[in-house]
């Protein structure tokens, strides 16, 4: 055989996207031009101030918003013309996505919320049962399975929210500040699940404003002003690091 | 830092050391046995201890140190005062101020690579609060020096929102 080996295509590839929100009559431009390529179990962290296009990015690349310009490839494929039923289909069988708002069912409980999700993408109701408890019982929310989502708190919802993006095990998870609302555990708890996931595959994209959640990722883009400003590996500090440094360098000991 | 621990009991060098370890944990920096003992012997020199030789069988003397009254004393105006600290990177500032005409670097550049150098530390944080798990005092100065990098970093945005 000649020749070089067939290079898989990137999982995600975004080529000079450009997206506007309009605000009353005029067009505020959100995503100016990015270009981007994602690769199959990257860990990737978008950050950025408020009003830079992450969560705006974030809806280009789960297909939730039509780009105005560019293009959009997910597995080789290009998607960005596609009509919604079959972004619906792709997102079903491929994305697990967790927005803000965590847009729960109301009238379901925790629960679910979850197992519905599961069920509904194919998988059998006992497989979908243990898969819930799993999740929950890693985002310490074992005891909220029977609750409403009315009966949650803003963090609570999100780990739920985040719970059913997991639990189909998608390929790729689209998160945006899956850890805007919590407390240090929680976010800890939510950090350690994201980063399981990652070690057994999963491609994460994750929007978020936290620096611990941000360094959990292999990869850190930052964008400023719809553009990207950055785009860095993140460093494993050596071995030896901590036992000689701790935590000096940021916080002064008085030498 | 040797001096407060040893208002709790007198100790000997050695003891402080361990007792430094024990109490902190591995988040916090540890000095030598060598720079404990400078310490001790700058503090005694100063009257805040007092040092007394102990005969050991078969072994050389070793010291055994304790607090003076006027160490407490010095020790409970440092608890009353309050605590004054460095809360803004003062030369990352200068810089950045200084790197604008200069050919030597810009603004955009300077601010991304202390990005870079802020996540990399984090990342070292996360590293060291696993395994510090379990140590709450360790947990603690952790999440100190988290919230700082996180400010340093939200501070970074703000330099890029209105330099670049």
């Amino acid at each position: 055989m000649t020749g070089a080996e067939p290079t898989s295509p990137p999982l995600l590839a975004a080529g000079a996207l450009v997206r506007s929100h309009l605000s009353g009559s005029t067009l505020i431009p959100a995503v100016r031009g990015i270009s981007l390529q994602i690769d199959r179990g990257e860990f990737v962290a978008v950050t950025g101030p408020s009003g830079a296009g992450k969560s705006t990015l974030l809806h280009l690349l789960g297909g939730l918003l039509r780009p105005d310009e560019g293009e959009l490839w997910l597995d080789g494929r290009r998607v960005d013309r596609l009509r919604e039923a079959a972004w619906a289909r792709l997102r079903r069988r491929h994305y697990g996505i967790v927005f803000q708002s965590g847009n729960l069912l109301s009238d379901f409980s925790v629960a679910d919320n979850i197992e519905l999700t599961a069920v509904l993408a194919g998988m059998p109701g006992r497989t979908a049962r243990e898969r819930r408890r799993e999740l929950l019982n890693d985002l310490g929310l074992a005891h909220k399975a029977t609750a409403g989502p009315g009966e949650l708190s803003g963090g609570e919802r999100q780990r739920v929210a985040l719970a059913r993006a997991l639990v189909n095990r998608p390929q790729l998870l689209l998160a945006d500040e899956p850890t805007g609302n919590l407390d240090s555990r929680s976010t800890r708890d939510v950090l350690a699940l994201l980063a399981r996931y990652h070690r057994q595959g999963t491609t994460i994209v994750l929007v978020t404003h936290d620096a611990r959640a941000a360094s959990t990722a292999d990869r850190v883009i930052s964008l400023f002003d719809g553009r990207i400003a950055d785009d860095a590996r993140v460093e494993e500090p050596p071995a030896a690091w901590q036992s000689a440094t701790g935590v000096r360098g940021v916080i002064d000991f008085g030498g | 830092m040797r001096q407060q621990l040893l208002a709790r009991q007198p100790a000997y060098g050695y003891e402080l050391k361990q007792g430094l370890e024990q109490t902190f944990g591995a988040a916090y920096p540890q000095p030598n046995i060598g720079q404990i003992y400078v310490t001790l012997s700058r503090l005694e020199k100063s009257g805040l201890i007092r040092g007394t030789e102990v005969t050991q069988e078969g072994r050389p003397d070793k010291k055994v140190y304790e607090i003076t009254e006027k160490g407490t004393e010095e020790l409970a105006n440092w608890f009353e005062a309050p605590t004054e600290g460095p809360r803004v990177r003062d030369e990352f500032f200068m810089k950045l101020i200084l790197a604008e005409g200069t050919d030597l670097t810009d603004q955009l550049t300077l601010i991304n690579n202390q990005r870079r150098h802020c996540i990399n530390m984090m990342r070292g944080l996360n590293r060291l609060a696993a395994t510090e798990r379990g140590n709450r005092t360790s947990l603690l100065l952790i999440e100190g020096a988290v919230l700082h990098l996180q400010a340093d970093l939200d501070w970074l945005e703000r330099c890029q929102e209105e330099l670049t």
